[in-house]
């Protein structure tokens, strides 16, 4: 059974990933899981100096998913490179950096910075709903999308994956901007704007009253825009959103994605990955699916033959 | 069976589970792995069978019966989940992931303890005092109806407060330790005013004191960043974020920044 797929010229062992900011590092999850069983483990957010973050409260549960306001709380570049790689490097997986930043110029700092360092794969992250400047500004404007991208690339040493944001009436427009931009990969959803009230104390429950809505009340929408942004454009996709369990994989991937994330699953079950790799093994081994690359945006092939 | 694990969290057999007050319920887990890790202060995940609630409701361990393998927890109504919790039965199963958090210090060596529960932050309490070796003086406070009074009473001097004056002082723990003038190193655990009034008369009267903190989880075991509370650092700023569920639950009181 072949589970390797290729992002942008990197071989990932499985199309498992994790999506940035719900794996730390990875180390407070190397009590449940084989680190080196992940395809990729994604790291979270990571700017050119140390944030504060929003102040709590950062969490609140909705049905079937939560919303969150964490505010890209980091240590700074610094910190991560001295502390995160070296951890990451002993396992047998690939590493991706997510970016955030404020400025076109804080994004190209971070990038520039990690060129000398072994890592394999950059991801922009032009999507958070939780700060006010930069993120997903960048996100929803498809000139800024593409310039961020560009700026970006001129310095990057990894391939690069721009991360969507869902809060946009078409996705595909950002998706090809980005891609005219020069990113090697897109990956999809980031979250979508939520909010909820305490109705007893009349008020906003989260401190920036609003915040990114994630887990598997948005699969749906998440499934739709992997269909959407891997027929618009040339790009290896990764595709996140609500995904829990080996079949949600396999129904991203059937949507076109060439890799998937797993987000909240972690934070509710940090075996989480292990989980949905054996889950993917199965249905492939029942399906007789020989290749996990063969099940890539096959609905396309469905629409076609009836 | 007693115990299988499922995933990372571990399917448990309730043992019981009935009201000791209106709206507060003891639950008596069977879960001997976990018992035996167990440090006072520490929480517990619980998680609920509802699908549309995938977040985990931390629960402070309150006592913990080794030889049995039995987790003693108690829970006061207070949403959906703890509702839901309420109406699991005897001889069903439930899933906990857990423990987690830093507990409380037990190594100070003053020998005089001044033990402080406010509502469901007296629960902790419980196994603290167990294992705590020394002089206690226990405050309990309570809106009206006290819990927990008797276990308490084994292992030092309880003194109860409720809002309304039904039984022992009426008003608050705060109130009630600076009338008394009680001292002692302070282990106090309760809603965020009360601890807030307790960093007051720890700093007054110099006094060592841990706060037993509270905020919304994601996780539990540190990977969301979305517990965090403000405490004095050595930054621009002069604070910075600490993760209740990792970092705390339990902090130094000289640290905490309230809100
Ligand atoms: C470290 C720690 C120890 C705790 N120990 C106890 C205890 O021993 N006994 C007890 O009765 N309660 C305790 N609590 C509070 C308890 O976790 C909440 O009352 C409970 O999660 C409410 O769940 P719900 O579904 O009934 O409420 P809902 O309001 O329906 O819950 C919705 C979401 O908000 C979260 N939430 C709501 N209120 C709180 C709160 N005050 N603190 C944290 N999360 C909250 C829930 O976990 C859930 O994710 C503790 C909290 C923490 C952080
Ligand atoms: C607590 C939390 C923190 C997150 N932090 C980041 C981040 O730092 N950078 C980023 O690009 N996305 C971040 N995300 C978004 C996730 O990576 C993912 O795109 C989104 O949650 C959808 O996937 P899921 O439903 O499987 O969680 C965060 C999500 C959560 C829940
Ligand atoms: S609850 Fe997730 S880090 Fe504390």
């Amino acid at each position: 059974m072949k589970l390797t797929v290729t992002i942008a010229g990197v071989e990932l062992k499985n199309p498992i990933m994790t999506a940035s900011g719900t794996f730390g590092s990875g180390r407070d999850f190397e009590p449940y899981t084989d680190l080196n069983k992940i395809g990729c483990v994604v790291v979270k957010g990571v700017a050119s100096r140390e944030w504060a973050g929003n102040p709590p409260p950062r969490i609140v549960e909705t049905y079937g998913g939560m919303i969150n306001a964490i505010g890209l709380q980091n240590p700074g570049i610094d910190v991560f490179c001295k502390e995160d790689i070296p951890f990451l490097r002993q396992f047998d997986t690939k590493i991706g950096v997510n970016i955030s930043g404020k400025t076109i110029d804080e994004y190209v700092e971070v990038a520039e910075r990690l060129a000398s360092e072994d890592v394999d794969l950059l991801e922009l992250n032009i999507s958070c709903p939780n700060v006010k400047e930069g993120g997903v500004a960048f996100g929803v404007d498809p000139f800024m999308a593409a310039l961020v991208t560009g700026a970006v690339k001129k310095v990057a040493r990894q391939p690069l994956i721009v991360k969507l944001s869902p809060n946009v009436t078409d996705i595909t427009t950002i998706a090809k901007a980005v891609e005219d931009g020069g990113a090697d990969a897109v990956s999809l959803i980031n979250t979508l704007i939520g909010s909820r009230i305490d109705i007893h104390k009349q008020k906003f429950i989260l401190s920036t009253r609003q915040g990114g809505l994630s887990g598997p009340a948005i699969k749906p929408v998440a499934i739709r825009m992997v269909y959407e942004v891997a027929n618009a454009v040339n790009l290896p996709v990764i595709g996140m959103g609500g995904i829990m369990s080996g079949e949600d994989a396999v129904e991203f991937m059937m949507a076109g994605a060439n890799a998937i994330a797993v987000g909240t699953a972690n934070l509710l079950d940090p075996a989480a990955t292990m989980n949905i790799l054996a889950e993917l093994e199965t249905f492939m081994r029942n399906k007789q699916i020989e290749d996990v690359n063969d099940i890539v945006g096959v609905v396309n092939k469905a629409a076609i033959s009836p | 069976m007693n115990q299988s694990i499922n995933r990372s969290r571990t399917v448990c057999k309730i043992i019981s589970n009935r009201p000791l007050v209106d709206q507060v319920f003891e639950i008596i887990l069977a879960c001997p792995e976990i018992v035996k890790k167990v440090r006072p202060g520490q929480f517990i995940n619980l998680y609920c069978r509802h699908s549309g609630r995938l977040l985990p409701r931390p629960i402070s361990v309150c006592e913990v019966d080794l030889r049995n393998g039995h987790l003693h927890l108690i829970y006061a109504i207070l949403g959906k989940g703890t509702e839901e919790f309420s109406g699991y039965k005897a001889g069903e199963t439930m899933e906990i992931m857990g423990p987690f958090g830093n507990g409380f210090n037990l190594d100070s060596s003053d020998g005089n303890y001044l033990i402080i529960g406010g509502g469901v932050g007296t629960p902790p309490m419980v196994e603290l005092c167990k294992q705590l070796k020394g002089k206690k003086t226990i405050v309990a406070g309570f809106r009206d109806n006290p819990y927990l009074v008797d276990r308490l009473k084994q292992y030092g001097d309880v003194y109860i407060t409720t809002d309304n004056g039904s039984a022992g002082f009426k008003g608050h723990v705060v109130e009630f330790i600076e009338q008394r003038g009680l001292k002692g190193t302070i282990y106090a655990c309760g809603p965020a005013p009360m601890l807030q009034g307790i960093q007051a008369y720890a700093k007054k009267h110099g006094l060592q004191a841990y706060l037993s903190l509270e905020e919304r989880m994601g996780c539990g075991f540190g990977a969301c960043v979305g517990c965090v509370t403000k405490v004095v650092a050595d930054t621009d700023t002069g604070w910075r974020y600490k993760k209740v569920c990792k970092d705390g639950p339990v902090f130094d009181a000289g640290e905490v920044l309230f809100p």
